[in-house]
Formats: C-alpha cells, structure tokens, sequence
C-alpha cells in the first residue's frame, strides 16, 4: 500500500520526514498529470526565456504594485486553477459513473484526495482570488482614485495567495493531499486517523492564502473607507464597492478565525495539544462550530461581490440607473450582519437540541429575506430598460433564475427536521453547487468579460462568449439537477463504490453535464484567443464600450498607472454618467484641468521574494524540516526588513506628460458624445 | 492625492470628524484621506481582525477550561503574585512605549531610543517570566499535552507571548531604523502602527489576565 511505505519513512535532521518514497510512484495517475502540467509549465518558462520576456514580466507585472496589474494576475491565476479544479470534478463524475458494483477506477484513497482538492481548489484559489482580482482592478476605478491603500502589501497579498496554492499542487507529487473533505473536520483530520502529510500540506496552505487574503481584505476596506475621489459620499459610491465593502468587512472579520481555529489543529497535529482529539478532553464539536464561524460567512464574502458585479452589469445594459439603490446597501449590510448568526445550519445534525436548531432555522430564512429585496431590485432595473444582451447580461439573467432554485433548496434544507433527512447526501451537494455557481462563477464570467475591454483596450468575442455561456446554464443543469433526485434517493455525498443499480443512470446523466460544461471552458479558451487574434476589430478606443454609468469607464483602456490625471469631482450617484449627460446638454466637455506632476509608488520584488520565503516554510514545516522552517521564517522578515529600508518609495509622473495622454483621451470623449473638436479645449 | 483635500482636510481641525455637522461638504466628501489617516486607519482594521482571532482563542478556553482530563486545573496552577509581577512589567512598558511616541514626535533621538531600550527591556522580561512560567508547568507535569485545559491555556498565552515576540522583533527593528534614518515621515508611520500595536497587546493582556488567571485562580 503506498500509504503504508510513506509513512514509514524515518526522520532525519537534514531532510525530516522527506525521502524518495514519499513521491507516489506507484500511483500513475497523479504522476502523469503532474508531468503533463510540469512540461507545459516547464515549456512556457523556456519559451518566455528564449523569447526575452524575463525582464518585462519582472518589471511591469512579478514586481508590479499598480491595484489594476495585481488584478489581472489574479484573474489568471484563478482561471488556470479553474482547469485544476474542474478535472478534479471530471475526474469524480467519469470514477461515479464506474463505480457500480466495482468501486470504479480510482483507489478510494485518491479519490478522497480528488473531493478533498476540489473543493479546497474552487473556494480558496479560484473563487476568492478571481473575486479579488476583479475587486482589485474595479473598486479604485470605481471610486476615482489612483491606487488602493497600500500598493506594495496588494502585491505580497496575491503572492501569498499563490504561495498556499503552489503548496496545494506540490502536494500533488510530493507526498500527498488531505482525504477528509474541504473543511477537515477532526477527530478524522487528527494525527491518529490522518498520520501522512496530506492535511499539513492543506493546514499551511491556508495559513499562507490566509494571511494574504486578510492583508487584502484589510487593504480594500482602509480604501472603501478612506480613499474616494471628491464629492463621492457613501451613498454616492457604486453598488459594487458596497458589496466589496461588506464582504472585505467580513474578511477581517471572519478569517481570523480561520487562522485561529487552522492553528489548534496544527497544535493538535504537532504538539500533541488537546483541542480536538477524542482523548483528555478535546472537543471535535467545537472544531465544526469554529470552522463554520468562518465558514458562512465565507459563503457571503463569495457572493456579496458578484452581487455587485450583477448591479453593475444590469443597470449598464438596461441603460438604466439601478433600481433601490438605497435599499439595495441596505440589504448587503445587513446580510453582512446576518451571515454571522446562521453558521450552526450546517450541522443540525449535531446535537444541539431542537430549540437551537429552530433558532438557526429561522435566522438562515429571515437571510433569505434581504436577498429576495437584491433579486427583485434587479427584475425592477430591467423593466422597461432598453436591454442589450450581451453576454455579461446573459450570465445576470441565467443567475437570476437559477440562484432563485438554489435558494429555494436552501430555504427547504433550513428546516430541521428536513436537513435530518437530507444531510449528507447529494441534495446537499446540488444546492450549494446551485448557489455557487450562478452567484459566483456565473458573476465572474460576467465581471471577466464587462471589464475586459477596460483592462485590455479591446472586447472579447461576443459570439464565443455566448456560446460559453449557453454551454455552462445548460451543463449546469444537466449536471447537478440529477444530483438532487439523488440525494432524495438516498445516495450520500463522497462515495467511491455503490450497489444501486437505481443511481447510475443519474449519474450518467450528471457526467454528460459536465462534458458540456467542459465544452464551455473551451469555449472561454477560443473566445481568448479569437478575441486576442482580432483584437484590432474589437478595440475600444473611447475607454466607454458599453456607455457605462461609473467613473471606471471616464478614463482609457487600458487606464494609465495613474487611473485619472484629475480626480473627478463627484455630485451624483452614477457620477459618471451625470458627466456625460452635462456634456451633451452643453455640447462641450468640463473645462480643461490644470495637470499637475503624479508620483506614483515605485514597484517592490517584496511580495515575490516573501512568498518564495514562505513556500519554503510551509514546505519544510509539512515535512518536520525544523531548520529550514526557521531560514524561512528569517528570510520573510529580512525581505520586509530591507523593504522597510529603502529610500525612495516614489517616481514622479511630469505634469506634460500627463497633459499629454489626457488630450488624447479627451478627444476621444468628445467623439464619443458627438461634441465638435474646438470645444475640447 | 489632491491639494483641495488637504486643505479641506487641514480646514476642518477645530472638528475634524464634523460630528457638530460644521459648514461645507461631510467629511466623506472630502476626498482621499492624508497618507498618515490611511496607514493609522488600516493598521486599526487589522489590529481588530487579531482581536477576532484572540476571540477564537478565548472562546477555545471558555469551552475547555473545564476539561481538565483529571489533571490539575488553574486553580492548583495558577500563582497570582507572579502572575501580578508580569501585569506590571507590560503595563510598564506601555507606559514607556507612550514616552517613545512622545519622543519620536519631538524628534528626540536620545528620547526616543531611551524609551524605546527601556520598553524592550521590560518586554522581554515578562516574556521571560511567561517561558518561566511554561517551562515549570511543563516540568510539573502540566504541559499543553496533559489536557484539553491546559492545551487551551498554552495556546492562548502562548499566542499572546509570540505576538509579545514580534513586537519586540519589531521593537528593535524601529530602534535600528531611526538611528540609521531618522524621523522620516514614513518612520514616523511605522512608529505610530508599532505603538498601536503594543498598546493592542496590553489590552490583549487585560482580558487575558481577567479571564484566565483571576476568573481561574478562584474557580
């Protein structure tokens, strides 16, 4: 067994638990396709190499601490890991369709590995960092100033997040992955019954994506707070900074448990501490009510943005200001504050009497309340708009209809004595890839494709996009529909063998979903390419494609460093679009500003060289390296130390130059709103 | 950042937060806050999110402070006079950490680092005191590995005295900083976020000491 001659490797001082057999070699499947993404990886390197690319991606992207470039790499890095994970979800479905009577094709071991990662891959690598990624390229756009808070920490943000998922991927052929499910619940997870390194592999990868998740969060909420262009009030600011406010906010507030809670585990795991274990004392229950603590309220830090992204997307293409805005930052505020006291249904099962569980049932259905306000608030955006539908409005509307379904589900699963029936099973399964993948991918997609154009200067291909999207509503259904008749069936979720002839046409039918899903994800790798090769027909040179409503589409695309050579003055809720409308009742633009010299924060190779610091650390700690923990951690604070040294944290932007660009983009304004030339000056 | 904010900012100083509602544009209308609100501000936001994960901490302990696994509990544990000698070394070092802010905003090189020499010295003895205190329960029998309690309990101090640790990490760092560059604006920052940040452990500490080793020593 390959899990029995890992862990009898010895441990040494130099190399700690590490030795040759801690690499699978006798499990083909991890090692062919860590080969496969190795040589691609491997042949991107040498191609970027040879082709003298290693400067300029050092230079202007690894070391950059400009909010908008720090946004991409996060998209992309979500994006690649997106493949990641979703052949982690191909692999489990093709292993459920064999698995009748044989225990299909995977050993268990693996494939409790596979639901392990996949989950842990789509919340923590490729939802949350898309969702900052594209907060971090918006919101200071949005909010009409040049950079958030604090440009270099953004930048060891993203780092970090990529150091947790390069240790997830290591895990991969080096050793192993957890196999207790996403959320690690002891006394599985405890160093009695999970003795290999896979949930230290998982426990430091979170530590690491952890701490740059917070630094971000604490990041966008100083900038929310403190940093918006004159004249924007709070009830001034765009629906999709509220949101970002409200999930940031639960950022700070609920990843620190997180950490606290990932923190007593490691102590159970390595200090033979007590916190968890069936033994003197410990407490597994108050793991799953720490977990959760965190847990719901991740689930509101997922959504709340893209319910932002929906507001965005549905005023602009109705061309139509959003309807209730007031209520709308009602209702995120006070999901933000809900989405505290409702974390004890996910374990009604647990215990903890019928009086507590009625008060969580109830509390989980009064958050439906504000939520069914935001549904209704864009129904009300949309009537009587001129809607154009394109394919980010597309993707609103497909969620629209189908969040409403899994919200039902989850309405339905909030009542007790129904969870008591339903828990565990794949019922469980298909609500909350339901609401997931509407109200967070579907949002995604949609936020990808409106803010292309700003980020890149040209469109993407509509008629790839919507075929994207018609691909993914419709795997979508066929995928996780049948999974509903399932867990009412009785099948439990994480299965590797079954003896119910009754399940497996369902099964079939739920691996053909995902086959078309799969059809969309290639559809998004063509509409990239095709978008990329015809960019010169598809560009946009009035930083204005979709006659948008806020400040981010006031200046060009791509913005320069500095977003605005002017902070634009703000007196209205849609600031922009009361500009525009100025401009064309007057026939000519606002007057032409005095430019005054930018400085702008010099780039930081800090981030870069920290997480290369802390991969170490996190490596050597899940292997009992103890020396080369302690050279990591030193490295990490000798990075920030000389950081701290250095003299000149800023270059200055003249003022001609500056001048320079805005004519241009001035010009373009006035094109835009057929205002003749002479009056741009 | 604009220079109308700046003077919008700096016009506002009889009432800077306008809570009277004073005349003009609401403070949130002003723009872009000052460099040094921005950096205090966001260090508040992260100094509250470690109160949080102290809170985790604490609510660990509520729940297993009775789960003493037939080992001793704190009230056999616990010496409140050597506990009360700590208080008073991280009290006093708060007292001193606020006689280095005072320094640094004077400028006073000599000022600034006495105080700050005399912060890291009491710093480091209650930490000293606190690994004492570690070492000789473990050397009883009561190490973190004893019970759920005791496993609580290390962990929670614990946390308190590794952050005790950065700050004085962070400490010396500053000293070095100011020697070697002055009262730079940026340093200026950074003392205000580490003054912040040693004042949040003294807080930390109250709660600790409460709740802990008063509540525990009589239970």
């Amino acid at each position: 067994m390959a899990e029995h001659s890992r862990e009898a490797a010895e441990w040494s001082p130099i190399t700690g638990k590490l030795a040759w057999n801690s690499i699978p070699w006798e499990e083909p499947i991890p090692l062919i396709a860590a080969a496969a993404v190795g040589s691609v990886l491997f042949g991107t390197l040498i191609w970027v190499w040879r082709a003298g690319y290693v400067p300029y991606l050092w230079r202007e992207w690894i070391t950059s601490v400009d909010h908008k470039r720090i946004g991409i790499m996060y998209c992309i890095f979500a994006l690649v890991m997106l493949i990641r994970g979703f052949s982690d979800a191909v692999l489990m479905r093709t292993h459920q369709d064999l698995m009748y009577n044989n225990g299909g094709y995977l050993p268990a071991e693996h494939y409790d590995q596979i639901f392990t990662a996949h989950g842990v891959i789509m919340i923590f690598f490729v939802a949350m960092p898309f969702l900052t990624g594209l907060m971090n390229f918006a919101v200071p756009l949005q909010l009409g100033v040049r950079d958030v808070a604090f440009p270099t920490l953004n930048n060891v943000s993203f780092w970090l997040t990529a150091s947790g998922a390069l240790l997830v991927n290591i895990s991969l052929v080096v050793g192993e992955f957890a196999k207790t499910g996403w959320v690690v619940y002891p006394p599985l997870s405890e160093l009695r019954f999970s003795p290999g390194v896979g949930v230290d592999y998982y426990l430091w990868a979170l530590q690491i994506a952890g701490v740059g998740t917070l630094l971000a969060g604490v990041n966008l909420v100083t900038t929310i707070l403190k940093m918006r262009a004159p004249g924007m009030g709070y009830t001034r600011m765009p629906m999709f900074c509220w949101t970002s406010l409200a999930a940031n906010l639960l950022i700070v507030a609920a990843f620190p448990i997180l950490t606290a809670t990932m923190a007593m585990l490691l102590l159970d795991r390595y200090l033979d501490f007590h916190f968890f274990t069936n033994e003197l004392g410990g407490n597994a229950m108050m793991f799953v009510n720490l977990v959760w603590a965190w847990g719901h309220p991740e689930v509101y830090i997922l959504v709340l943005p893209v319910f932002g992204i929906f507001s965005e997307v549905v005023s602009t293409f109705s061309s139509k200001p959003l309807f209730g805005y007031r209520s709308m930052i009602v209702a995120t505020m006070v999901i933000c504050v809900l989405s505290f006291m409702v974390w004890l249904h996910h374990f009604f099962t647990m215990g903890a009497g019928a009086d507590v569980n009625g008060v969580f049932g109830v509390t989980t259905m009064i958050i439906a309340v504000p939520t069914g306000v935001k549904v209704f608030n864009w129904l009300f955006t949309m009537f009587r708009g001129r809607i154009r539908f394109t394919t980010p409005m597309l993707y609103s509307i497909g969620f629209v209809v189908t969040f409403v379904i899994g919200g039902a589900s989850g309405v339905l699963l909030a009542i007790p004595p129904v969870d008591f029936v339903l828990h565990n099973t794949l019922f469980l399964v298909a609500h909350f890839h339901n609401i997931v993948i509407p109200a967070v991918l579907f949002g995604l997609f949609a936020g990808y494709t409106y803010w292309f154009p700003k980020a890149f200067g040209f469109k993407l291909d509509e008629r790839w996009g919507k075929r994207a999207f018609w691909c993914w509503i419709i795997g979508f259904y066929i995928a996780f529909m049948p999974l509903y008749v399932l867990g009412l069936m009785g099948m439990q979720r994480r299965m590797s063998a079954h003896y119910v002839k009754a399940w497996e046409p369902w099964l079939i039918v739920a691996s053909v979903g995902s086959a078309i899903i799969a059809l969309g994800i290639a559809a998004m790798a063509v509409q990239l390419y095709v978008s990329i090769r015809n960019r010169a027909a598809l560009r946009d040179d009035t930083g204005d494609p979709w006659d948008g409503r806020t400040l981010e589409w006031m200046t060009t695309s791509p913005p320069p460093s500095y977003n605005f050579a002017v902070l634009p003055d703000v007196s209205h809720e849609e600031a922009y679009w009361s500009l525009k409308e100025g401009a064309r009742e007057k026939k000519r633009l606002s007057d032409r500003p005095d430019y005054e010299p930018i400085e702008m924060p010099r780039n930081s190779p800090t981030g870069f060289i920290t997480a290369f610091f802390t991969t170490v650390l996190g490596f050597a700690a899940v292997w009992h390296i103890w020396w080369l923990v302690i050279l990591g951690v030193l490295g990490a604070w000798a990075t920030f130390t000389i950081f701290a040294w250095r003299d000149h944290h800023e270059f200055e932007i003249p003022a001609d130059e500056v001048e320079r660009l805005d004519r241009e983009r001035r010009e373009a304004k006035a094109q835009l709103l057929g205002i003749p030339k002479e009056a741009t000056a | 950042m604009s220079a109308r904010s700046t003077q919008a900012y700096a016009g506002a100083h009889g009432d800077p937060n306008r809570l009277g509602h004073g005349e003009g544009p609401s403070i949130s209308e002003l723009g872009p806050a000052p460099k040094r609100i921005i950096v205090g501000y966001g260090f508040w936001i992260f100094l509250l999110s470690d109160f949080i994960m102290f809170a985790a901490f604490f609510a660990g302990y509520a729940v297993l402070v009775g789960e003493t696994a037939g080992g001793p509990s704190g009230r056999e544990l616990f010496d409140l006079r050597f506990v009360a000698g700590e208080t008073a070394l991280l009290l006093l070092s708060s007292f001193t950490c606020g006689m280095a802010t005072i320094g640094a905003a004077a400028r006073s090189q000599w000022w600034f680092q006495i105080a700050m020499a005399w912060t890291a010295l009491l710093g480091a003895g209650f930490l000293g005191m606190e690994l004492w205190e570690f070492a000789h329960l473990i050397g009883e029998g009561a190490g973190p590995d004893r019970s759920a309690f005791l496993s609580s309990f290390f962990a929670l101090v614990g946390l308190h005295g590794l952050h005790v640790l950065a700050g004085l990490l962070w400490l010396l760092t500053m000293m070095a900083q100011v020697l070697a560059k002055g009262f730079r604006e940026d340093i200026q920052r950074r003392i205000l976020c580490w003054a912040l940040f040693w004042h949040a452990l003294d807080i930390i500490w109250i709660a600790l000491f409460t709740v802990v080793y008063l509540f525990g020593a009589r239970a």
